[in-house]
């Protein structure tokens, strides 16, 4: 028997019983549901009543073996979404890919009597199925586990975009605090950060405080002068506040030029730099 | 462009093959006029684009790009541009590599040192060039010719 | 053939780039911008790149050589609008625009070009 034979009888036997499989399949997997609410056990019967029509209707097509043909493009889809809604609401990789294996047994039951008779197209016939939903259940655990890829890197980009606050200290004068260690790679990052917040409020001085950064080497100091001197080209300068006593020292020690950049101790006295040079002052009332 | 494409089989076959990195669709321009180089320019981009460079990576690259091309231009009496994708199993990258027939470089260190400059202009030559990129390849011979080859990898 | 458009607004010269030019339309600029300086006895120039997202180094030169050209003729530069990615490319490539004032937008610029001019 040709596997288009196979498959063609496969999809009749998968139509003929659809009805018969799906629930054996639901009360299956609505054993194994954890969280039995009825909101969940209707999703997990109108994604198994999908996902059998899908799958019957991709198994007519003849393919058998290849997941990615494009016959099998609204199966994918379908697990695609499934895994990714599961992985963002807190399911294992496990219970995602159960949904596909726990499809076999009520299939195999079908097939047993729908092949009575013919022991050799049964066994092909449930080797191939066996090995379709294995695969299938295997990407779903890719697509689970790219989905959690996805949310890992989202929360780096939170905690850098946490890592450079900007405050506004009055019109015109940013401060950017730069709180943590500076490896080479991180501080490019926070310098373009940096750079951008300029432009997006349009100050004309940054004041980068690094009074929470507890070590500069020569590359994080380089990487300083090189925001500096692209602030100046965008129209804007840089004042750089809380240095320490050791990265004063580190900073005279590397040899690093800071003669026309100017330097305070402490983010106050940046600030009273800053409003000298945009032209406001601060008076003290008397009383 | 063909005179350019088989001047390039002279040169170290090194250069041209990406020391082992996989290179696909590879897509070569010539470059003899200024409204070449700003194809160029415009396919540079797509490439860091689609590869997902950052923007400043993009811009390092499209500039030094525009540096090369121009150079080659200026200098090398024109030639052309080869535009690679790389893959070297761990990341993706663009690879461009820049040949000529000209007169090629006499003195490399002098051209590779801030400052050098024989056109009266800035003074920036290759060194600029050199710093915007990940890598930096460069094959030339007086009276032959010259190919520089750089990329810049998908961080 | 292509020109940049330069707008007049009393003795202050606009001039913002917002196509990928080739060298010989940088080349014309120059040549324009330094003709309307003398025809429109401008005291002002400022140039807007909030649109270019690629300065290299002919046009860096372009640049610098219109500013000098201008204080020449006893008018100043402004360059407004740069973008971060050009600037950090600008410094990595050793590009200074020496001679170049610049501010983060065009009202920055006409404020800076007014207080030096009064």
């Amino acid at each position: 028997m040709t596997t288009k034979d196979n498959a063609a009888r496969i999809s009749q036997i998968i139509q003929e019983h659809e009805a018969e499989i799906g629930s054996q399949w639901i009360a299956q997997l609505e054993a194994l549901l954890v969280r039995g609410t009825n909101s969940a056990k209707e999703q997990l019967r109108s994604h198994c009543q999908q996902f059998l029509k899908a799958f019957a209707n991709a198994v007519r097509g003849g393919e058998l073996e290849n997941i990615d043909h494009r016959s099998w493009d609204d199966v994918r889809d379908m697990l695609a979404e499934i895994s990714s809604t599961r992985a963002k609401s807190g399911s294992t990789p496990s219970e995602t890919a159960t949904f596909v294996f726990s499809l076999k047994q009520p299939l195999f039951n079908q097939m047993t009597a729908g092949f009575a008779g013919d022991a050799e197209a049964l066994g092909t016939a449930s080797w191939t199925i066996g090995t379709l939903l294995d695969k299938l259940g295997l990407y779903t655990i890719e697509v689970f586990q790219k989905a959690k890829d996805q949310i890992i890197v989202r929360q780096q980009q939170e905690l850098l975009e946490l890592s450079t606050p900007v405050v506004k200290l009055w019109n015109g004068i940013l401060a950017l605090p730069l709180i943590g260690t500076l490896d080479s790679a991180r501080t490019q990052v926070v310098m373009e950060n940096i750079l951008q917040k300029i432009v997006d409020t349009g100050a004309e001085i940054a004041i980068i405080d690094i009074t929470g950064v507890p070590m500069v080497d020569t590359l994080v100091a380089q990487h300083l002068m090189k925001t500096i001197a692209a602030a100046r080209l965008m129209g804007a300068d840089c004042i750089i506040s809380g240095i320490r006593p050791q990265i004063a020292q580190t900073i005279v020690h590397l040899g690093v030029n800071l003669e026309d950049v100017v330097t305070k101790a402490t983010l106050a006295d940046a600030f009273l730099v800053a409003l000298q040079r945009t032209g406001a002052s601060v008076t003290i009332a008397k009383n | 462009m063909n005179a350019a494409t088989e001047s390039a089989v002279k040169f170290d076959s090194v250069l041209l093959d990406w020391k082992g990195a996989f290179r696909l669709d590879r897509l070569s321009l010539p470059l003899r006029s200024d409204e070449d180089v700003v194809a160029l320019r415009r396919h540079v981009r797509e490439r860091a684009v689609g590869i997902g460079l950052s923007l400043v990576d993009q811009t390092k690259l499209i500039t030094a790009a525009s540096e090369l091309a121009r150079n080659t231009i200026k200098y090398g009496g024109g030639g052309g541009a080869h535009l690679d994708k790389l893959a070297d199993g761990f990341r993706n990258g663009v690879g461009l590599v820049f040949v000529d027939d000209g007169p090629g470089i006499p003195d490399l260190d002098l051209a590779l040192r801030d400052g050098y400059t024989t056109g009266g202009g800035l003074g920036l030559g290759l060194g600029g060039s050199k710093r915007l990129v990940d890598e930096f390849d460069i094959d030339t011979r007086p009276g032959e010719g010259t190919a520089i080859a750089v990329v810049k990898w998908k961080r | 053939m292509e020109r940049i458009p330069i707008l007049r607004m009393g003795d202050l010269l606009l001039v913002t780039i917002q196509v990928d030019m080739h060298d010989r339309l940088a080349m014309t600029l120059q040549d324009d911008l330094t003709e309307r300086i003398v025809r429109d006895s401008a005291k002002g120039v400022l140039i807007d790149i909030s649109a270019l997202d690629l300065v290299d180094s002919f046009i860096g030169r372009m640049i610098s050589n219109t500013a000098a050209m201008a204080r020449v003729l006893d008018a100043q530069t402004v360059v407004v609008g740069m973008q971060p990615a050009v600037a950090i490319t600008l410094v990595e490539l050793g590009l200074t625009l020496h001679g170049v004032k610049t501010a983060l937008n065009v009202e920055k610029g006409m404020a800076l070009l007014g207080k030096n001019l009064n």
